[in-house]
């Protein structure tokens, strides 16, 4: 493989480039899906290619192919190359990447059993049990289940002397049971909505979240809501189970704080940004008990790596502290603007896409409340739990976002199931409203497998630790 | 482009490595090429090439799939066998009849040179064609410019060979004032349709005018929503309800309204994957040659598409052409939608509105509701006041909460012109939602935002 890149950054030089860097990945991805007590799907996929990014006359280019072969190396280069030039025809200020990142090492995802050495039967038996006992309430029409396991090796070279080698292994599940009623459809799923929950982990992750144990519960709950009372519409208290404030973490938190969302370049797509540059260090994004970090070194996260893919090391930053905004999520060319050294936020969805500013684990840290107490202190509100619709707009202000599951709060204890929940409010607002946040124990990194970015498209895998917590004066019950 | 002989030499390589009952493969190439600006100017330029080939092989009622991006002998043996070991682990699934047998495709030729052989400089100057006017207005000119060609040949162990090379230009811009913004779209299999330096021209108009926008209340307003907005709200629709197997799960809108009126009679929305004015397509991923299918003809509801596995869950059915590469769990999609035009010009919608709002584009609209048809989703890039049969003042982007259905029951006037959208997710598909303006009697706004 170091022939190859030599050769790429070698030629990359010759050719003119001020920087050059190169990326070599080889993905090997299971996945497992099961429907209604059939196996729906059991896939094995690969995939193989090289992507390299080049300065030339202060501008970007980037050209990948899935051929690792020495004349294709050549051939993307010279591309890499001549689309650089392309766009310095329309150039802004040159590329400045800051002081150099020269590291040598290797990174490999802690885990303590192979999640691509567990047998098929093993997994397939796992989610067929878990399907039959979704199925146990009547009423289930549709019950779902399924894995995915991912092992991607990348080798990352660049012309600063960088060479990294890193092997990340993500293994993920997920239950999902659908019960069906004449204008009415509801849904429950676990660990998390979506798909399934994931982290950078073996299979004892499938093995930490119990599914079997909380397939049945699905099934009565979904069958449950049909009849539930619709979510009241009005101004409430409200308590977020984990899953919802990781989603909400994730829209409100995460993608604004993105610094190239932020200065501009992606705003003919997902947007911009409301925390704009004068907002750093003094903008009050929430009350005094928000902290908010971005950790890529947590043991765990669907955002946990050794080196971002420019190759700057994992990091562990805030992004609001003490309810204070006080940090972006940053690459070397967008750090280095601001005067600051990248946090190491560049991350590629695989061999054949560019890097973008990307989520890790971004975290709402631990409060201090037990969540019976939580209940116990709430007079009137309703908890909601686990995403199921979301949206805001294009500077992240505006939310309103709907979960699978709420409940009544009523003189500090749980009262009626309540279905199609809904809650919508303004970003700072709603974080400023946050009176009580749970403790460590009831605290998670929660996996996106989906997190959508960029043009051409990418998805990345992210995650965010969140306890429960509590909001006031929210407007609950949107729906028209 | 590896060409047809290529491909078919690739795939029946597989299929006669094969000792499955029934197997499949389907292969996917593609190069890409996007030019992104921001700030007025490039700050991302990328070229791709991947190939894809997914193998689906049969054993009885077991199904196993693998797919690989290697194309060598070594690496599609593997595919074949991962494949097999798939299915060895599999349970018999009943509700699977057989692969589709071979059908005659009509042949359409899609691909289009200039395209596929558009370079880099050329999309650089078109983006400097919408750049440079945005720097001499004070205007932050944003967007993508994309070339691409691709390739997709299906083969099965029952004879079916297809294959079919088509190209796609897109190209897409925001433009922004300090407080407003604007926003243009086109795409063509033909690089040389998109007019890059009208499409500035028509997001600089918007940006200038929706500058200082003031507030509006959230309530129910009169729209007229442009083509772009109308095509991302039937993009959704057909997620929510135009596939099979959301009907058979009973998760579409479609569940029990077959043959009954959903939407007004002014409205009608088919899927053609063979209409030379979408994003044409004669086959889907099983080989099977696409059909029209109408989902709501004068307001009643009609049909939905299907592919082979759920065509073979009813009886009389048979696939449509719209199944998706294997595996997936959304089912059969359409993504060739169309709304029948109307007669009126966008104009005329404006001068017959005593009070509403004109909505440009939709943003990040997401199912709140799906079997009531009920979205939410912001405007943006130009909302206008309409007052008296005039433009009025930009206002504040506002946040919609409504069902689709009820708005379509409710159309009062419905475009002449049509324009093919490729709006959200559709982005991410070899397809287009050919729509024209509407005007709606009632639209429910139920919040705002602060720009």
């Amino acid at each position: 493989m170091n022939e190859l890149t030599n050769r790429a950054l070698n030629l990359a030089q010759t050719k003119g480039a001020s920087y050059a860097d190169m990326r070599v990945i080889d993905l090997e991805m299971q996945t497992i899906a099961v429907k209604n007590g059939i196996v729906e799907g059991i896939s094995l996929d690969t995939s193989h290619g090289f992507g390299i990014r080049v300065i030339v006359d202060g501008a970007w280019g980037f050209a990948s192919s899935a051929r690792v072969e020495r004349e294709e190396v050549d051939k993307i280069t010279a591309l890499a190359i001549e689309i650089a030039k392309a766009s310095a025809l329309v150039a802004g200020e040159r590329i400045d990447l800051g002081p150099p990142e020269v590291h040598r090492d290797a990174f490999r995802t802690p885990t303590t059993l192979d999640p691509f050495q567990v047998s098929l039967e093993e997994k397939i038996d796992l989610l067929l049990a878990c399907d039959e006992a979704m199925r146990k309430t009547k009423g289930v029409t549709v019950a779902e289940g399924n894995m995915a396991f991912i092992r991607e090796r990348q080798v990352f070279a660049s012309t600063e002397g960088s060479s990294i080698e890193q092997e990340i292994i993500e293994t993920g599940a997920g239950l999902e049971a659908t019960a069906v009623a004449e204008d009415e459809v509801q849904k429950r799923s676990y660990p998390n909505s979506f798909g399934r929950h994931q982290g950078t982990a073996g299979y004892e992750f499938i093995e930490r979240y119990d599914l079997l144990g909380n397939a049945e519960r699905l099934g009565q709950e979904a069958v449950a809501l049909l009849s539930a009372r619709q979510c009241p519409s009005r101004v409430t208290t409200l308590i977020l189970g984990p899953t919802q404030l990781a989603l909400q973490v994730h829209e409100s938190c995460g993608h604004p704080t993105e610094l190239d969302r932020v200065l501009g370049t992606e705003a003919s797509y997902a947007g911009t940004s409301f925390l704009t540059p004068e907002k750093l260090g003094g903008f009050r994004y929430g009350s005094e008990i928000v902290s908010i970090t971005a950790d890529s070194t947590l043991r765990g996260g669907l955002g946990t790596f050794g080196y971002d893919d420019e190759g700057v090391p994992a990091q562990r930053t805030h992004l609001v502290k003490d309810g204070i905004f006080v940090g972006y999520l940053t690459s070397r060319e967008t750090a280095s603007q601001l005067e600051q050294r990248s946090n190491g936020t560049m991350r590629a969805d695989g061999w054949s896409n560019i890097p973008l500013i990307r989520m890790t684990n971004i975290n709402l840290q631990p409060g201090e409340w037990d969540l019976d107490d939580l209940i116990a202190d709430t007079d009137e509100g309703i908890y909601m739990e686990m995403n199921k619709s979301w949206s805001i707009d294009d500077k992240r202000l505006n939310f309103q976002f709907g979960t699978e599951i709420a409940y009544e709060i009523k003189n500090g204890k749980w009262g009626d199931l309540l279905k199609n929940a809904t809650y919508a409010g303004m970003t700072p607002q709603f974080w400023a409203s946050c009176d009580a946040i749970c403790n460590d124990r009831h605290w998670d990194i929660w996996g996106t497998p989906n997190c959508g970015k960029g043009q051409p498209s990418q998805v990345a895998h992210v995650g965010h630790g969140a306890s429960p917590a509590r909001f006031r004066n929210v407007r609950v019950g949107v729906m028209k | 482009m590896l060409g047809r002989r290529r491909i078919r030499e690739r795939i029946e390589h597989v299929l006669s490595l094969s000792k499955a009952d029934q197997t499949e493969v389907v292969f996917m190439g593609e190069t890409e090429q996007l030019t992104r600006f921001a700030n007025s100017y490039i700050h991302q330029n990328v070229g791709k090439e991947d190939v894809g080939l997914r193998v689906r092989v049969v054993v009885g009622k077991k199904i196993g799939i693998a797919s690989t991006n290697d194309l060598s002998d070594a690496a599609l043996e593997r595919a074949l066998e991962s494949a097999m070991t798939a299915a060895k682990f599999q349970q018999d699934n009943p509700d699977f009849i057989s692969l589709p047998e071979p059908q005659s495709i009509e042949e359409i030729d899609g691909f289009v040179e200039s395209t596929a052989a558009c370079t880099p400089q050329k999309r650089a100057e078109a983006v400097r064609s919408i750049c440079l006017p945005s720097r001499e207005h004070a205007l932050n000119a944003s967007g993508a410019f994309a070339t691409r060609s691709f390739e997709y040949g299906v083969g099965n162990s029952l004879g079916v060979f297809v294959y079919y090379p088509t190209t796609l230009a897109d190209l897409r811009t925001v433009i922004m004032s300090d407080s407003g913004s604007g926003y243009a779209a086109a795409a063509s299999l033909d690089v040389e349709e998109i007019d890059a330096e009208s499409l500035g021209q028509e997001a600089i108009d918007k940006a200038l005018r929706t500058r200082n926008p003031v507030d509006l209340p959230p309530g129910d307003y009169a729209v007229i929503l442009e083509e772009y907005a109308v095509s991302l709200l039937l993009t959704y629709l057909a997620y929510m309800g135009f596939g099979a197997l959301a009907l058979q799960e009973g998760r579409s809108f479609m569940v029990g309204k077959l043959g009954k009126k959903i939407a007004g009679e002014n409205v009608s929305i088919w899927d053609d994957g063979l209409h030379p004015k979408n994003v044409p397509m004669p086959f889907d991923f099983e080989g099977v040659p696409k059909q029209r299918v109408d989902f709501i003809t004068t307001g009643t509801a009609n049909a939905v598409v299907y592919d082979s596995y759920t065509a073979g869950r009813e009886e009389g059915k048979n696939s449509t052409g719209h199944a998706l590469p294997p595996p997936n769990s959304i089912g059969p999609f359409p993504w060739n939608v169309a709304m029948d035009p109307g007669q009126a010009t966008k104009e005329e919608m404006l001068a017959s509105t005593k009070k509403g709002l004109w909505v440009t584009r939709v943003h990040y609209v997401r199912p709140v509701h799906p079997l009531k048809t009920i979205v939410t989703g912001m405007t943006r890039d130009g909302t206008f006041l309409i007052k008296d049969g005039e433009f009025g003042r930009p206002v504040k982007n506002l946040r919609f909460t409504q069902s689709i259905l009820e708005a379509l029951s409710d159309v009062e006037m419905i475009g002449h012109d049509t324009k093919m959208g490729r709006e959200g997710f559709m982005e991410d598909f070899i397809g287009g939602v050919r729509v024209p303006a509407l005007k709606i009697g009632k639209f429910t706004f139920t919040s705002t935002t602060e720009f």
